[in-house]
């Protein structure tokens, strides 16, 4: 019933077989592209975006520019002009260039986006780290109050501490969102550290004998710098989202600086009038957060999803 | 086992809330000006400003003013609005806070009929055919919807169907009186955008929960027992994702609270998160502090059901060793 | 009639990012006859399952069929379509997988799941189905037959659901069962078990089966034919016989060299530490452990009770015990990983501090600890020099180009090549990746080497290389070793001496071939008699050993009085064994048992 014995090419070597397969390269999938390009963007017009912006963010433009030739119309309207070779996106309420605001506020929403999300990943990582590595007392501690840090909804609580500071500038806008979203960020480095902190290759690193800077420097931050730079990129969406909500209710960026949230805000009354106004700010933002989104779902694609589990949970 | 888990869940839930409220006190007395000054502005004269300070407790202690403003809470009592306290008739806020919270209320109930069942269908459908051309639509639309700020949203829908089209009002005008189609017609706009934002993030969320579920070794075996499809979705997959799902839901009518606020504040709704807004603008404190803790703790306790379903839905609790 | 299952020049291959395929089967071709078992064997990455999935027409995600033909019954499962598999899959060809615990569905009752598919595919009704349940639990030797079916898998052991699944492959009556290594993550006492359970009802339902796996001694006890896979090529294909007795391949020939003899007195490695000083090198005294806070003395959860080891210097003892008896946890309290709550540690005759914050350098220097798993214990962003250097750094303070020489030194003794000093951990294989361990431990200079289960997670070829590397090792070092293994044949053939552990106590210890031959100990000699042997028929023989039956599955309890050993022992004495502590009988040559059965009694 069975054939004899059959013997497959004897000169076979049998060395040990490749016990994993190579690792997955990050492949860019087209959104990705597009979202590294328009990335790419947006960093060149925070550095220039003021030089090159066609009038100056506060000149509230000649109504001469908007005569059309050959009508005899003396004083044209200027607000709520639809996009046109003079204003490429149109005007906004006053007949200031939308385009000139959108290129100068890029600065001031993406700067303190920016500056925000650094300075919440420099209190949560800190902390995060400190309460993975450090006693059981001080991780219950720390842990506790960022529990009930989170479940404040991250609007309310900077309602309530604008309420408080009673509409405070940039500076302050920047520490309360820092300090809300710090929150967040201590969880995701908390667990990233704790899953380390019981890795067979820290325990080895105890028992010789290393001390906690060199188990904090050398053994655990390489192993969570790449699952936290990809968790930066979703925090900084989420900063610019939150930034921009503030300033769109009037509470965040307050006048004369403006950034894209109050730049919908401003002009929002033009809405009525079918003015693109109030959008163009919006899709500025859309651009700038669908673009960081896109790169970071390619990258959790590539270490499997294991990134995105953890962000959802 | 089971009581023990959802009691312990109870017992953290509380704390929690008492939690929040310590930081809502403090945030709101963050700043240690004369709150009765500024208050009472230029009319404030020290016998004024002395009256006023006594009025509203201010002349104790911040801790016993703390326990004293919880048990008012507690009681149902959440203290007087500034708005018109300058003539010295305050406004109880629970006054204030009733039609705002139905207001809200009904929104938030209309939406989540509506988006539930909607979001639950397509991500159980993008789960069931992953890497299909649907399932790279979903997931794609949903991607960016879940990246735009809410109020892109929103003006899009009303330079669509109210400037461009004319089919639906701009603004909410609510009489009080409407039923039926006018009200949900008066609605539609702000019902419209917050559907399309929590849809996005329940239909993200149950598609990435049933594919977990769907890779683990035992679906694969129920495929290898030659189990059919629908019943190893709607049994074997489905059993094991009900208390993730319903953790998404909860977590997700929480995030309503945030989509809320702009929302209402686009469409000029009175609800409570406008409420909230205008005693922020107003620095009506006491305003922003009973708002805040009625958001947190209706967000609380959504987490709670989230992690009551959790626990329901563990095997392991409902039927111990 | 044909054959069952004929496989015929069958092609698997893996689609990659790139949409390019890789070949992971390579035309294979072997057949089944009804009421055989065929085994597959061969180590990771041989393609031996994925070749016994495609007898369901199944290919793991990202794997597709891409040539011949597998025909149950003389018709291509690969060409059927999706209602053809469904009723084939579980109804003709049933297929029990490695892992129960992950298999059932933790949300059902098992009785569901055993009954599902026949219910499902129409052969029986759920009466019926119910019924023929609870006959193949009687017949799996499964506690409560009539109240399992409503239970929860989490309610029963690893054990009891290896064998369910059994029941849930056998409910449909099919033809061929595929069994994808279902005894590879059990105990010895248990793996025998569940072998008989298994071998007894295939014959009684006259199923044909495919047996996966990477054990030849396992392989010996339940095939009639046996296909040696290599990189997903047939190497040799023949009668079980043939194959265990005359190999006629290369490959097989190195596989059944890999396999360890049989554990028998005599085969221990020669001691080489002959001028013994006063003080062992390491010794622990008297030591309780346990996890979890201490009250009054006694941890949370206590783990170690009474254990005194001493490790002689340039000696090796072998600690062996099966999955949860302690045996890890005793290496770290050796380490100071995890302090004890009573009891000393003693380095060269010094009593070292418990915890390891609180150890001297030049302490931790001379204990050297070696990670189980090679994969995890390696710092995956440190590159190898990285690793091997900062030993010689931390306690040696070498520096520059006496550091590379070392590093050199460390890779040649380990035999790997130096150009691995600039790779990262992950461009490694398993074994590879193990010698650098070892090569870590070794930078230090130790003076004892703790070795937790080194080659468990290798292949039997390579596992089979790292123990040569550890004896020539020992040889050039001098180094005292702590072995730990639940692999008694691999402590056998590696110890001086050999410390039994059950529940957390020293049940035996002694020279290696003292504990090997009796007196034993009665858990002894059950582990003893549950290692398969390399020949056929030796399953038989042992099952009609009174020791056997004490290997009925139980779960295995920490006591606080009397002898942990009592629920499963054949020997034990009703009121003394399950009330007192068991006495330490020393017998000649420093060989000690702790039983309350005299010399006398343990001789038979």
């Amino acid at each position: 019933m069975s054939e004899p014995s059959q013997e497959t090419s004897a000169s076979t070597q049998f060395d040990e077989l490749p016990t994993a397969p190579p690792k997955r390269k990050i492949r860019l999938s087209w959104p990705g592209k597009i979202g590294v390009s328009v990335l790419i963007f947006w960093a060149i017009i925070v550095v220039i975006g003021p030089t090159i912006a066609p009038y100056h963010e506060a000149d509230i433009l000649d109504e001469e520019l908007f005569i059309v030739p050959g009508s005899d119309e003396m004083y044209p309207d200027t607000d709520f002009q639809p996009p046109s070779s003079i204003v490429l996106l149109g005007s906004d309420y006053l007949g200031r260039d939308t385009l000139s605001r959108i290129l100068f506020g890029a600065r001031t929403t993406i700067g303190i986006s920016l500056l925000a999300t650094l300075l919440a990943y420099l209190i949560g990582v800190t902390l995060g780290i400190a309460a993975a590595v450090g006693s059981k007392f001080l991780d219950m501690c720390l842990s506790r109050v960022n529990d009930a840090l989170l479940s404040i909804p991250s609007i309310m609580f900077a309602l309530v501490l604008i309420a408080a500071l009673n509409s405070p500038g940039i500076f302050w806008l920047i520490l309360i969102a820092g300090f809300i979203y710090a929150a967040s960020v201590f969880r995701i480095a908390r667990s990233l550290g704790q899953e380390v902190m019981v890795s067979d290759f820290v325990e080895a690193a105890k028992v010789r004998g290393e001390g906690l800077w060199w188990i904090i420097t050398r053994e655990v931050l390489p192993n969570i710098a790449m699952p936290l730079a990809t968790d930066f990129g979703l925090r900084f969406v989420w900063v610019i989202l939150f930034i921009s909500s503030l300033s769109f209710l009037g509470l965040g960026v307050q006048p004369p600086m403006s950034d894209w949230g109050s730049m919908v805000k401003e002009n929002l009354s033009g809405l009525v009038y079918g003015s693109v106004a109030p959008l163009m700010p919006a899709l500025a933002i859309a651009t700038l957060t669908i673009s960081v989104n896109m790169i970071v779902d390619d990258i959790s694609a590539a270490t499997g999803g294991k990134l995105a589990k953890r962000m959802i949970s | 086992m089971l009581w023990r888990a959802i009691l312990g869940r109870f017992g953290i839930s509380l704390v929690t809330l008492w939690v929040v409220s310590i930081l809502i006190f403090i945030g709101t007395n963050l700043l240690p000006g004369d709150v009765a000054q500024i208050i009472l502005g230029q009319t404030a004269t020290p016998e004024s400003t002395a009256a006023l300070r006594a009025k509203l407790g201010l002349d104790k202690h911040p801790i016993e003013q703390y326990w004293v403003w919880l048990q008012n809470v507690m009681m149902g009592d959440l203290g007087i609005s500034k708005a018109g306290l300058g003539a010295g008739l305050g406004t109880p806020i629970v006054e204030m806070l009733g039609p705002r919270v139905d207001n809200t209320l009904r929104l938030t109930l209309i939406v989540g009929a509506v988006a539930i069942p909607i979001s639950l269908f397509l991500g159980l459908i993008a789960a069931m055919h992953p890497g299909t051309r649907l399932d790279r639509s979903i997931t794609f639309a949903t991607l960016n919807l879940i990246s735009v700020p809410d109020f892109l949203v929103a003006t899009a829908l009303v330079l669509i169907f109210a400037v461009s089209l004319g089919w639906l009002p701009s603004i909410v005008y609510l009489r009080g009186d409407e039923t039926g189609w006018v009200l949900l017609k008066t609605l539609a706009m702000p019902i419209l955008t917050l559907v399309i934002l929590v849809s996005s993030q329940i239909i993200r969320m149950t598609r990435a929960t049933v594919l977990n579920v769907m890779s683990s070794p035992y679906i694969e075996m129920a495929i290898l027992k030659g189990v059919p499809r629908r019943r190893i979705i709607l049994r074997h997959a489905l059993f094991n994702a009900v208390g993730p799902i319903v953790n998404v839901i909860a977590l997700n009518l929480a995030w309503l609270v945030g989509g809320v606020v702009v929302v209402e504040q686009i469409f000029s709704y009175p609800g409570l998160a406008k409420l909230m807004i205008e005693a922020v603008q107003m620095r009506d404190m006491p305003l922003v502090q009973a708002c805040a803790m009625i958001f947190c703790a209706t967000y609380i306790v959504l987490i709670f059901i989230a992690d009551i379903a959790s626990i329901l839905s563990n095997p392991r609790l409902r039927h111990p060793k | 009639m044909s054959d069952l299952l004929e496989v015929d020049n069958l092609r698997i291959s893996a689609r990659n990012d790139d949409d390019e395929l890789t070949p992971i089967v390579k035309g294979v071709s072997f057949t089944v006859g009804r009421g055989e078992v065929v085994a597959l064997i061969g180590e990771s990455g041989s393609g031996k399952t994925t070749i016994a999935l495609s007898s369901l027409g199944y290919t793991k995600p990202g794997l597709e069929f891409t040539g011949g033909e597998v025909r149950l019954e003389g018709e291509d499962v690969i060409s059927m379509d999706s209602d053809q598999l469904r009723g084939l899959r579980g109804h003709r060809v049933a297929y029990l997988a490695q892992s129960a615990a992950a298999t059932f569905n933790p949300a059902l009752t098992i009785g569901e799941q055993v009954t599902e598919t026949c219910v499902l595919h129409g052969i029986l009704t759920q009466e019926e189905a119910d019924a023929r349940a609870e006959t193949l639990y009687r017949a799996l030797e499964l506690p409560d037959p009539d109240k399992l079916g409503k239970r929860y898998p989490h309610q029963v052991s690893g054990g009891q659901l290896q064998r369910l699944m059994a029941a849930t492959a056998l409910c449909g009556k099919p033809d061929l069962l595929v069994l994808d290594e279902p005894t590879t993550a059990l105990d010895v006492t248990t793996q025998i078990e569940v072998l008989k359970a298994f071998k007894s009802v295939i014959k009684q339902e006259g199923a044909a089966a495919i047996y996966v796996t990477h054990d030849l001694s396992v392989v010996a006890q339940i095939a009639d034919h046996i296909v040696v896979l290599y990189a997903g090529e047939i190497q040799e294909y023949d009668t079980a016989e043939q194959v265990v007795e005359k190999p006629s391949h290369d490959y097989t020939r190195r596989l059944m060299h890999a396999v360890r003899p049989p554990p028998a007195a005599g085969q221990g490695d020669e001691t080489t530490g002959e001028h013994r000083r006063e003080a062992p090198a390491l010794e622990v005294k008297d030591l309780l452990a346990g996890y979890g806070r201490i009250q009054s003395g006694l941890p949370a959860i206590p783990v170690l009770r009474d254990v005194n080891v001493a490790i002689e210097r340039g000696h090796s003892v072998g600690i062996i015990g099966e999955s949860g008896c302690g045996k890890s946890t005793l290496a770290r309290v050796m380490a100071g990983l995890l302090p004890a709550a009573e009891g000393q540690v003693l380095l060269d005759g010094e009593e070292l501090k418990p915890a390891l914050e609180q150890r001297k350098r030049e302490e931790l220097q001379k204990i050297q600890f070696v990670f189980q798993m090679a994969d995890t214990a390696l710092n995956p962003r440190q590159r190898i020099d990285n690793i091997l250097g900062r030993p010689l750094e931390f306690y040696l303070g070498l520096k520059g180009n006496e550091k590379r020489r070392r590093i050199g030194e460390l890779l040649d003794m380990v035999e790997l090549p130096q150009e691995f000093a600039g790779r990262y951990p992950e461009e490694l294989s398993g074994g590879q990746k193990q010698r650098i361990n070892l090569a870590r431990a070794l930078a230090a200079s130790p003076e004892v080497l703790l070795c937790d289960e080194v080659i468990s997670a290798l292949d039997s070829i390579v596992g089979a290389n790292v123990i040569e590397l550890l004896k020539r090792l020992r040889k050039q070092t001098g180094v005292s070793f702590v072995f730990i293994s639940h692999d008694l044949s691999t402590v056998a053939s590696f110890a001086d001496e050999i410390v039994v552990l059950y529940a957390g106590r020293v049940v035996e210890k002694g020279v290696t071939d003292k504990v090997l031959s009796p007196p034993y100990h009665p858990y002894t000699r059950l582990l003893i008699s549950s290692v398969p042997e390399l020949r056929v028929g030796w399953l038989e023989e042992t099952m009609q050993t009174q020791e056997a039956q004490a290997g009925i599955d139980r779960v295995v309890t920490l006591k606080d009085k009397g002898c942990p050993f009592f629920d499963r022992c054949p020997v034990a004495i009703e009121d003394t064994c399950d009330q007192e502590t068991p006495p330490v009988r020393t017998l000649a040559g420093n060989h000690a048992i702790e039983c309350h059965r005299s010399e006398a009694e343990f001789a038979h």
